[in-house]
């Protein structure tokens, strides 16, 4: 196996890992915030609202993110009558999928952040004479974040594995190339060449996530 | 002067009545103990002036305005106006763990627009002083003893220049041996006159300090008056038992 043949593959690889990157980033960059929405929506009055955020999350989070991708990559144009027009394209509707998904499970992860905040700091802040908006943002959020973040952390490396997904939906990415040169070339050294992309790109994470929780401990 | 006026105020909870129709005042740079078994009903009275509780009817005036006028309350934005002239420390403390002492003291004040910010943060220093805590400025609350997040507390409530500073239960949540540290620091704010209303179990704070008694009951003023009067010479029944247990 020659140093020769690692690097005319990881030409390739390092293609479709830029792809994994993409998709990580645009995933991670809409559902963290999207998933705070849906959990400060969740606390609505208005009823409604409320059953359609737990119908939602149920959804997301009862059936298979593959399903899930499956449906909104090659399911909805069949749809009769207004399939014609949900023909999205795959990268597109792959990163869609992985957007409602991820929201739905972020929201959960900050729910639990709020209900683990002591009802004292609404309670000091309110006597403080801050409004709703302000308790909010300056006292109960910013404890959320340093409640949720392992959670969060977990949650945003299990993205960079479960991107591997865009496979079953042909958008080719690192595990693509890694297969087709699997195939192609029969040795196995391509999977451990994307095992160890992925490592590196976990790592990279986990040490950035570990120094925002460094940062954050308030001690 | 009158700084807090409390008449017939009602509260039930569930259906159970908790605050049964009581009436009592507050003077001006007078300190008043509010004394009673757990459960009678001394924390819900603290909680509604300041609008954690609601009150089911009665009314409550503070510095000659009303809160709760027949058991109907003002528009918010007055009830805010109005909750500005009370500061109150809680039990557990409350402080917000994710800011330092100096931004626990400076942040309400800061977004209220209370003053310009040099004079906001030289009220911190000032304030901190006062209660000894000046060189904990930068720390973070979970690397302070229980004494020491009360006192910053005190010194947080009365960064928003308070009329009448409530306390509930200031040291029950303290080891024994901390408990004075924060008792010292009321007795001085006593001493320059501030304004006080205080739920407490300590006794010998309450006919030290106050200027006046307040026994509660199963949601009711048993009795009131002097701390002599009070603890030396108890007219009722249900006071007489009470005080026997300290």
């Amino acid at each position: 196996m020659s140093l020769e043949y690692i690097l005319k593959i990881s030409g390739p690889m390092l293609e479709g890992a830029k792809v994994t990157l993409l998709t990580f980033f645009i995933v991670i960059i809409i559902s963290i915030p999207l998933g705070l929405f849906i959990t400060l929506a969740g606390r609505s009055r208005f009823r409604p609202i409320v059953w359609f955020i737990k119908g939602y999350i149920y959804v997301m989070r009862g059936t298979p993110l593959l399903l899930q991708l499956l449906v909104l990559c090659f399911g909805l144009p069949m749809i009769p009558v207004i399939g014609q027009y949900l023909v999205l394209d795959r990268f597109l509707a792959a990163v869609i999928g992985f957007v409602l998904n991820y929201a739905a499970y972020f929201a959960e992860i900050f729910r639990g952040g709020l209900l683990a905040i002591d009802k004292g700091q609404y309670e000091a802040a309110q006597v403080l004479g801050m409004n709703r908006w302000q308790r909010m943002t300056r006292i109960i959020l910013p404890q959320m974040f340093r409640v949720t973040l392992p959670s969060v952390t977990n949650e945003t490396i299990t993205l960079v594995k479960d991107t591997a997904l865009l496979y079953a939906v042909a958008v080719p990415e690192l595990l693509h190339y890694a297969q087709t040169a699997v195939n192609r070339d029969f040795t196995i050294v391509p999977f451990f060449i994307a095992g160890l992309m992925y490592l590196m790109i976990t790592l990279v994470l986990t040490f950035f996530l570990k120094r925002i929780e460094m940062k954050v401990k308030f001690e | 002067m009158e700084i807090l006026r409390v008449t017939n105020v009602k509260k039930s909870f569930d259906g159970e009545p908790i605050i049964k129709g009581i009436r009592f005042a507050v003077q001006k740079n007078e300190v008043v103990a509010l004394i009673g078994p757990s459960g009678s009903g001394k924390s819900t009275i603290l909680r509604s002036l300041v609008h954690l509780e609601t009150i089911d009817d009665g009314e409550i005036y503070i510095d000659g305005e009303y809160l709760v006028k027949n058991g109907i309350y003002n528009k918010p934005k007055e009830i805010r106006q109005i909750q500005r002239k009370l500061g109150m420390v809680f039990q557990h403390f409350n402080l917000f763990p994710h800011l330092t002492v100096k931004e626990n003291l400076e942040l309400a004040p800061k977004l209220a627009k209370l003053d310009s910010e040099e004079a906001i943060s030289e009220r911190c220093v000032q304030l901190l002083e006062k209660v000894g805590l000046q060189n904990r400025l930068d720390a973070y609350p979970s690397k302070l003893s229980g004494g020491q997040k009360q006192r910053v507390a005190i010194a947080r409530a009365l960064m928003m220049q308070p009329k009448l500073m409530l306390f509930d239960e200031p040291t029950s949540a303290l080891d024994p041996e901390l408990t004075g540290e924060v008792l010292t620091v009321m007795k001085d704010l006593a001493k320059e006159q501030m304004t006080m209303l205080v739920v407490t179990h300590e006794m010998a704070f309450a006919k030290e300090v106050a200027d006046r008694v307040i026994f509660m009951d199963q949601g009711e003023i048993v009795e009131e008056g002097t701390p002599e009067e009070l603890f030396e010479n108890p007219k009722h029944e249900r006071t007489k038992a009470f005080l026997k247990r300290y």
